[in-house]
């Protein structure tokens, strides 16, 4: 569900001179083997022949991300917008090229990815909390906060298995946007949850910009992005189209 | 300068220069390689948890099935071997005697067996989100030392009924035991780990070690009868420098060897000495082992970059 656009509030980020990301001649390629096993491997090398057909996901990127800003990734499927995330997060590792980075980093890439259901909600949120970086003493302090954020309150310890996918996805949202990182990455999150809870996550990224934390945003959500955004980057088949004025940078999307 | 020119993808270093560092930028995924489990030991310990509760999970035994799976091994080999192949009667304390060597056997297999699945068993984690992934092969150690320690308590018991007091040397010998099995097999699960999230084949080759483990090293019989047989070729030293062997004579030394009836009976039959009383070959495992662990870690930090594409 996407959220309603006038409960988009809009962008409070303060843009400042400060370079937190740098991404330079960054390319990515990833080879489309499915399996993997020896006898592939061994009759591959014997016939001298190309085991697998190479895909560039990033073509010689470069992007620099400064302080405050809110960055939007905008592009069809396949045009490298979530790679270009993974590489910043530090899942995965350009080719040629780098990324170089300032701060602390927390991603959104997948909400809920460190969650177990077999864990209750109150392990979980001590689980993923620690995997986004935080410690024992941020968790401790912030735990009251992070559950009224997600307002399941009264099931905090059940095992999360037992958990609506809402409730699931509210904890999820909830744990990652109190982690409270330099630079935060997310990913097509925005449509998490029922009407109210949306408008209560745009509102708490909102807290976030005007804290002046730095984010980059993929979605493809255009309208939300346009409102959101300090500054779009258009990506299409790995390569940086445009890099700009959010509604130029949508226009430009749309027209391709 | 002029190659930069040409190619300037190239001359990039990956991780950040001096200089930039002191600006404070560093390279997304850079961690502490190897050190990482010492660092992040509050994660560490909530994987652990994880795995512990993960693993049983609608179980109404629960933690009791780390009694029960060795305690049924135990009776197999003992019938069997110690009873219809009479391996007990030439040998005091046969009980004992095995299952020293049963409880080395089991940490060797569920440690290696579990650290080669940890990636691809992570692969939901290690795909989505950045974390050191070091852990979860520590995480997979620790995990399996949980279940050895019942099995531990069992074979002190036993082995104080049997008429075995702890001594100094008993002491020396479980604790050099222990370094040189954990650090051996810690080094084998980084390295399999590793292959095993390019090629799948790795798992199903390291259940046939582990299941292979048993036989090649003095465990069932008497490491004399090893001797009787190929004393003297090169498979006798290759027997004796399997880490494996060194650390099952260390437990036979640490558990039976000085026991009541072993000492009775030495006199009688001088094979019931462990070769190079009383720790053996201890230096050589040590060195076998800091050396496997050396390559695990190399080859775990240079794939590691791959795991999240590999899975």
């Amino acid at each position: 569900m996407s959220p309603n656009i006038q409960d988009v509030p809009e962008s409070a980020a303060v843009p400042t001179d400060r370079e937190m990301v740098r991404i330079q001649h960054v390319t990515k390629e990833f080879s489309l083997r499915h399996d993997h096993s020896f006898k592939e491997l061994v009759f591959s090398a014997l016939q001298k022949k190309k085991l697998s057909d190479t895909f560039l996901a990033l073509d010689d990127v470069d992007l620099t991300v400064h302080a405050g800003e809110t960055v939007g990734l905008i592009g069809f499927n396949g045009s490298g917008k979530s790679t270009l995330l993974k590489t910043i997060s530090g899942v995965l590792f350009p080719d040629h090229g780098r990324v170089i980075l300032r701060g602390r980093v927390a991603g959104l890439i997948e909400v809920g990815a460190g969650f177990h259901p077999d864990l209750s909600g109150r392990e979980n949120v001590y689980l993923n909390g620690a995997i986004l970086g935080m410690s024992r003493e941020q968790i401790d302090a912030r735990f009251d906060e992070i559950v009224a954020f997600s307002e399941i309150e009264e099931f905090i310890d059940t095992d999360v298995k037992y958990y609506s996918s809402g409730m699931f996805l509210r904890l999820a949202f909830s744990v990652a946007v109190h982690t409270e990182p330099d630079i935060f990455l997310v990913d097509e999150i925005l449509s998490v949850g029922d009407e109210p809870f949306q408008r209560k996550c745009l509102e708490r990224i909102r807290e976030l910009q005007a804290a002046g934390r730095t984010m980059v945003v993929v979605s493809h959500e255009l309208e939300m992005l346009e409102k959101l955004c300090t500054r779009i980057v258009v990506l299409r088949k790995g390569t940086v189209i445009y890099d700009g004025d959010p509604t130029e940078a949508v226009a430009t999307l749309r027209a391709s | 300068m002029t190659a930069e020119a040409v190619e300037p993808r190239a001359s990039l270093p990956l991780v950040p220069t001096r200089a930039e560092q002191a600006q404070g930028w560093r390279a997304p995924g850079q961690d502490a390689g190897w050190l990482n489990p010492i660092r992040e030991r509050f994660l560490l310990r909530l994987l652990v948890r994880k795995e512990l509760r993960v693993r049983y999970r609608g179980s109404m035994l629960g933690m009791l099935w780390s009694y029960v799976k060795p305690a049924v091994q135990f009776i197999v080999f003992y019938i069997a071997l110690g009873v219809f192949l009479q391996l007990s009667k030439g040998t005091p304390g046969y009980a004992v005697y095995l299952f020293s060597g049963i409880v080395v056997i089991n940490l060797f297999g569920e440690v290696f067996g579990n650290a080669t699945r940890s990636i691809t068993g992570n692969g939901a984690l290690v795909a989505k989100i950045y974390l050191p992934s070091q852990l979860f092969p520590w995480s997979s150690m620790i995990v399996a030392l949980v279940h050895f320690l019942p099995q531990l308590l069992v074979l002190v018991v036993g082995a104080l009924l049997s008429g075995w007091l702890p001594s100094p040397t008993s002491m020396v010998a479980f604790g050099l035991g222990m370094v040189i099995l954990l650090v051996f097999t810690m080094g084998l699960g980084m390295l399999a780990a590793a292959l095993n999230a390019a090629f799948r084949d790795v798992e199903n080759f390291v259940d046939l070690i582990v299941m292979v483990a048993t036989w090649l090293s003095p465990v069932l019989y008497r490491i004399s009868m090893v001797e009787e047989s190929i004393g003297g070729t090169i498979w006798w030293w290759l027997y004796q420098l399997n880490p494996l062997t060194i650390v099952v004579e260390l437990f036979h030394v640490a558990f039976w060897r000085y026991s009541g009836p072993v000492v009775d009976k030495l006199p009688m039959d001088p094979t019931l000495a462990t070769p190079g009383e009383p720790f053996g070959l201890w230096w050589a495992g040590l060195l076998i082992a800091v050396a496997t662990f050396v390559i695990g870690t190399v080859v775990f930090e240079r794939s590691k970059r791959r795991f999240a594409q590999e899975l």
